[in-house]
């Protein structure tokens, strides 16, 4: 498990170092450009200080008192102090104008997408001029390639950060506020972002993915998601969908279609349709399900949700129902 | 006084206030394990049974002295909408839980049980969905309500519109035996 | 008064008889109870590094294992609930309980020895400093062994750390322990500018003064504008806490970004605070160890005023990431790269003095190169940081991480290290071992390279901060190990100086006055320095007073050696002024340390804590200051004779 894990993520891009979109290539850029004069100042600084260590002086040279030596050593000074301000004058100037680029509005065609944090997951909601097309789900975001996406930015509780590391630099989500990013995907693809900002127990494993899919697959993937769940056919599924309406599960989870709806924890309409579990933890397979649903604590010690007792059928049941959540 | 009775008062000081804040501090994510017998606290329903008098059940509650515990009692009593019903510990469609009145007794075991299997005139019985460490948390917070927990486990205030001091502030009031109001009497 | 002398002449024919007289007046009461109620800087200098000193092992042992949990990726050393409590721990003792006290203690210890003073100008002041901040240490490590310990770091961003998110008393004890630390850092403040701009030796004008004195002076104004505003932040958090003020709820009004701003805008000068003395401490070394005055006196005097000026202008570099408005931003994103240039000019003067020096590779000197290479590479990492845009996307990470161990460990722990070697002989009058010490060097100088560069990369593939562990397939783990690793290097370095000072305390070779033939007025005196500092009160004609001397030093004459009188002198020019007639050794400092320790521990269970504790505190202040009648007589004598 851990195995086929390793390799699922190795397949996402999560590194601020390969950019997926313009925004987070310009601050790559710029992030280069500085890492690159950093390291010509340091090695310059260095030498300076080696040869100023090691050169070789006369047995009988004193302290610079002397005028000779004056003059020289104020001069040198004083261009390394102009040379310093006026590169950070340029990475000033550098600066402003990339913040400005990855800032301005992106116009009238963006998607919006609404992302709240919770502690520990991410609530997802696209929103439409109908109500009624309004999708939510938990954990992972869908956004088509090659178009603008703005994401609204909130927090039910603490400050969380949503951070889609190789798509964009982050943004604070604080309570209270409405925070703003966007950016573009260039290309199809699963990326990786964390939470980043301190948010309690399981900071560390508050995950998301956002799946950059072509145009035409991100619109059948919404569609998909608008509709309810389907009744399952199968008849362990439908015993499985008893045992979750009988449960404490519909205190917390909503699926649309049936009378659970509670918007506490995670939306649960289309479980079976997301790669992960409990927000970037475990990749969405029955056992890791199974472990999940039984003792979350043992995962995520200090989640919110409580280890639950069903007996062997029951379980068995219910996890079939979830997977039919496609 | 004399050096040996200094030491014993200095170091029963130290360990009751360590037992205290250990205990206050505690964060028990396992929770309490579902299927023992804390989780069925043994409390009379009824006034009438077979064999004579069952006494009361007087076990201090599980989590009275773990400050942890009552906050999440907090976010699940508005979470899992006690509120709706009991607003917050004033009472409306439900009886007030911030005052003096218990109905069905204010120990903690009486009131899981309040929550767990319900109670004539409206009171839902919650056993099936809550599990069992969860009810004893909202438990906890419920007492809370009414100033009987200590105050360094009562929990502040939230971060919401204020409709109620905070529980760490309330004065503890005396809890008394009271009827069934008359609106709840059946006609 | 009669006028100093140039020459033996003006002296007393028996400078022994002088000196027992002296002593007699100036030494702390013996035993236990002389410790206890001491006024002597030295002493009180001597408990203080001591004292912090064991903080860093604390807060280094607390690294440890947040390094053994790291090392491996679900690793199981400890739960999430224990990693949060040990990371905000780390971050508390090192910010609050060693890097600012540890400087503050060398300066409180070596200043007045260096302007040529007998004490810090309120020298029971200092003594309630000091136990003040041993009581808030003790206070947050009780707390932290009965599972108290603070939870949500260092900086404690609320709403996590307000009513709701942390129940309980742990962000209580975050609040309140902040209260005795700062209490302390700004008892030192005061005392520092006092002493440093009302006694000064005759003679020694601002621009004779060492460059460390004048970075303790900045230091000390720097203490004093932002103590205040930590702890206006703590008690507004404890009062959300405690009484139901709104402060930093929004649906009330208030606004949870008021924490970060009150926060940070003690937060940023703070770790200037802890950079600005250890720059003072590089300056002496250089000096010495390169048998020369450091090249450019004035720019180095301005540039250390400009960083502390400038450093209260760059809090929000902390919040780029909340949401403020962008031009807002930019301003403190061109005052972030400002301070850069100060900082740069001092590093350049330094290479121009050892240029035009001849330099002495001892462990101090060593110490110094470390930090130059160091703290460049933490100050280059800082000017990415200004950057918005970039910043954006590293804030949060083990790339920040990174920067600020460079900048702190380089910028500030190895200066001190540095004073360490250099001072230790003046102090205890026994030389460090040479050999362990450059073990001491090279060991903590590769484990830092080895723990810390690895995280830039970290920061940048994505590893969050404060996360207790992470998943195997993010491919953290490699990295990671390798930090753990240089950090058990660390802790070798670490615990060869330990060695060393436990050796050198008892077989050190002996030093004399002045082993290192340096040039500022602590090598004037004897090793260690006699509870009175100086026989007699040097009169300084140079800002190189030993090196630039032909003859012996001149001296005061006319000060009374059987009871305790001060030299006070005029600000610019330290021209003779007046005396000032310091206390007798006094308990009353550390009662009024209790009381204030009952006062604030009271207060975060009960609103009584102030019915109790102010009376009490009050009551201690009055015995501290009931005038002694026969001094208080003479007082008078004096200052009508003027």
């Amino acid at each position: 498990m851990p195995v086929l894990f390793a390799h699922a993520l190795v397949q996402q891009s999560y590194s601020t170092l390969n950019p997926a979109s313009p925004q987070a290539r310009l601050v790559d850029r710029l992030g280069d450009s500085m890492f690159i004069t950093a390291a010509v100042v340091f090695g310059l600084v260095v030498l300076a200080l080696l040869w100023a260590v090691f050169r070789r002086r006369d047995s009988d040279e004193g302290p610079a008192e002397d005028a000779r030596r004056e003059w020289p050593l104020r001069t040198s000074a004083l261009v390394a102090t102009a040379v310093t301000t006026a590169i950070l004058f340029v990475f000033l100037i550098l600066d402003v104008s990339v913040g400005r680029s990855i800032t301005t509005n992106p116009g009238k065609g963006a998607l919006q997408i609404r992302v709240t944090g919770h502690q520990w997951w991410w609530e997802v909601q696209y929103r439409d001029s109908l109500p009624k097309n309004w999708v939510t789900t938990a954990n992972e975001i869908h956004i088509p390639v090659g178009r603008p996406v703005v994401f609204e930015l909130k927090s039910t509780d603490v400050i969380h950060s949503f951070w889609p590391i190789s798509l964009s630099p982050k943004k604070d989500q604080i309570p209270g506020d409405e925070n703003s990013l966007w950016f573009q995907a260039d290309s199809a693809g699963v990326y990786r972002g964390q939470c980043a900002e301190f948010c309690g127990h399981q900071h560390a494993k508050m995950a998301f993915l956002v799946i950059a899919d072509p145009p035409a697959e991100f619109a059948s993937w919404l569609a998909r998601q608008r509709d309810t769940a389907l009744t399952p056919t199968d008849a362990l599924a439908r015993r499985g969908k008893e045992v979750f309406l009988a449960s404490p599960c519909v205190m917390c989870h909503a699926i649309s279609g049936t009378p659970a709806g509670s918007r506490i924890g995670p939306d649960l309409t289309h479980l079976a349709s997301r790669r992960t579990l409990a927000a970037g933890t475990l990749p969405n397979t029955r056992d890791n399900l199974i472990g999940w649903i039984v003792n979350p604590q043992v995962i995520k010690p200090g989640v919110r949700m409580p280890p639950n007792q069903f007996s062997g059928p029951d379980l068995l049941a219910l996890v079939a129902y979830l997977e039919t959540l496609k | 006084m004399c050096s040996r009775f200094r030491d014993s008062v200095i170091l029963s000081a130290v360990l009751a206030l360590s037992l205290a804040a250990c205990q206050r501090e505690e964060r028990n994510f396992q929770g309490l394990p579902s299927g023992s017998a804390v989780a069925n606290p043994k409390v009379r329903e009824v006034e009438l049974v077979p064999g004579g008098n069952v006494p009361a059940d007087s076990r201090p509650g599980p989590y009275e002295e773990n400050a942890y515990a009552v906050s999440q009692g907090k976010t699940l009593y508005n979470q899992y909408n006690c509120s709706g019903c009991h607003f917050q510990g004033g009472g409306g469609i439900g009886p007030p839980l911030m005052d003096a009145d218990w109905i069905y007794g204010s120990r903690p075991a009486n009131i899981y049980e309040t929550i767990a299997e319900g109670r004539p005139n409206g009171m839902p019985s919650f056993g099936r969905k809550i599990v069992p460490d969860q009810i004893w948390q909202i438990t906890a917070y419920v007492r809370s309500m009414s100033g009987l927990l200590r105050k360094d486990v009562a929990p502040g205030r939230t971060d919401d519109m204020q409709v109620r001091p905070q529980e760490q502030s309330a004065q503890k009031a005396k809890p008394v035996q009271s009827a069934i109001p008359k609106s709840a009497e059946i006609p | 008064m009669s006028a100093p002398s140039r020459t033996d002449a003006g002296r007393p024919a028996d400078d022994d008889a002088v000196r027992r007289q002296l002593d007699e007046t100036w030494r702390q009461a013996p035993g236990i109870w002389g410790w206890l109620s001491s006024v002597d800087h030295k002493s009180i200098g001597k408990r203080y590094i001591v004292t912090a000193m064991v903080f860093f092992i604390l807060g280094g042992l607390e690294a440890g294992v947040m390094r053994a949990q790291l090392a491996r990726p679900e690793n199981s050393v400890l739960g999430p609930d224990a990693y949060n409590q040990f990371f905000t721990m780390h971050g508390m003792t090192m910010m609050f309980l060693f890097a600012v006290p540890v400087v503050t203690a060398v300066g409180l210890y070596l200043v007045p020895l260096m302007i040529g003073a007998r004490n810090v100008a309120f020298p029971r002041l200092n003594a309630y400093g000091y136990w003040v901040y041993l009581a808030g240490g003790l206070f947050l490590y009780i707390s932290f062994f009965l599972n108290t310990g603070p939870d949500t770091g260092w900086f404690s961003y609320v709403p996590l750390a307000g009513p709701e998110f942390s129940p309980g008393k742990r962000v209580d004890v975050y609040a309140q322990s902040i209260t005795f630390t700062e209490i302390a850092a700004l008892v030192a403040a005061v005392e520092l500018i006092v002493t440093i701009f009302k006694n000064r030796a005759p003679g020694m004008t601002l621009n004779r003064m060492p460059l460390f004195v004048w970075a303790m002076l900045v230091q000390a104004f720097m203490v004093l504008f932002a103590m205040p505003w930590v702890a206006t932040a703590t008690q507004l958090l404890a009062m959300d806490r405690l009484v139901a003020t709104h402060f930093f709820n929004p649906a009330e009004g208030g606004d949870a970004l008021l924490w970060q701003h009150l926060f940070w805008f003690f937060g940023h000068p703070e770790v200037y605070i802890i950079l600005t003395p250890a720059l003072g401490f590089v300056s002496m070394i250089v000096a010495t160890f390169t048998r020369g005055p450091v090249f450019g006196y004035p720019a180095m005097v301005l540039s250390l005023l400009s960083i502390g000026f400038l450093s209260f202008g760059l809090w929000v570099h902390h919040m780029f990431a909340t949401g403020l408005p962008q031009l807002g931003q930019s301003f403190f994103t061109a005052a972030s790269m400002m301070i850069t240039v100060p900082s740069g000019i001092q590093i350049f003067c330094w290479i121009a003095t050892i240029w035009s020096g001849r330099p002495r590779f001892s462990v101090p000197f060593l110490f110094v190169l470390g930090f130059v290479v160091l703290f460049v590479i933490g100050g280059v990492t800082g000017v990415m940081f200004a950057s918005v845009s970039f910043d954006q996307q590293v804030h949060d990470t083990y790339f920040v991480v990174a920067h600020f161990h460079y900048v702190l460990i380089g910028g500030s722990v190895f200066p001190l290290l540095g004073a360490f070697y250099y001072w230790f002989p003046k102090i205890t009058g026994r030389m460090l071992d040479e050999r362990l010490g450059r073990w001491n060097f090279w060991l903590v100088f590769v484990g830092v390279n080895l723990t810390f560069f690895p995280m830039h990369q970290l920061g940048l593939d994505g590893m969050p901060r404060r996360v207790y562990t992470y998943l195997a397939g993010t491919g953290w783990g490699r990295l990671n190990l390798l930090a753990t690793a240089g950090a058990v290097l660390v802790v070798l370095g670490v615990l060869l100086f330990v060695i060393n000072v436990a050796r050198s305390l008892r077989r050190g070779v002996r030093a004399g006055d002045d082993p290192w033939a340096a040039d500022t007025l602590e090598w004037a005196t004897t090793s260690p320095p006699p509870p009175y500092n100086f026989t007699y009160i040097p009169v300084v004609e140079s800002g190189s007073p030993l090196w630039e001397r032909s003859e012996e030093l001149a001296a005061v004459s006319g000060l009374r050696t059987d009871v305790r009188d001060v030299l006070v002198t005029t600000l610019l020019d330290a021209r003779p002024d007046s005396l000032h007639r310091h206390p007798p050794p006094s308990i009353w400092p550390l009662l009024a340390a209790v009381a204030t320790t009952i006062l604030f521990v009271t207060l975060i269970f009960t609103p009584w804590g102030a019915v109790i504790g102010t009376p009490l505190l009050l009551l201690t202040l009055l015995g501290w200051g009931w005038p002694h009648g026969r001094d208080h007589r003479e007082q008078r004598m004096v200052e009508q004779t003027g």
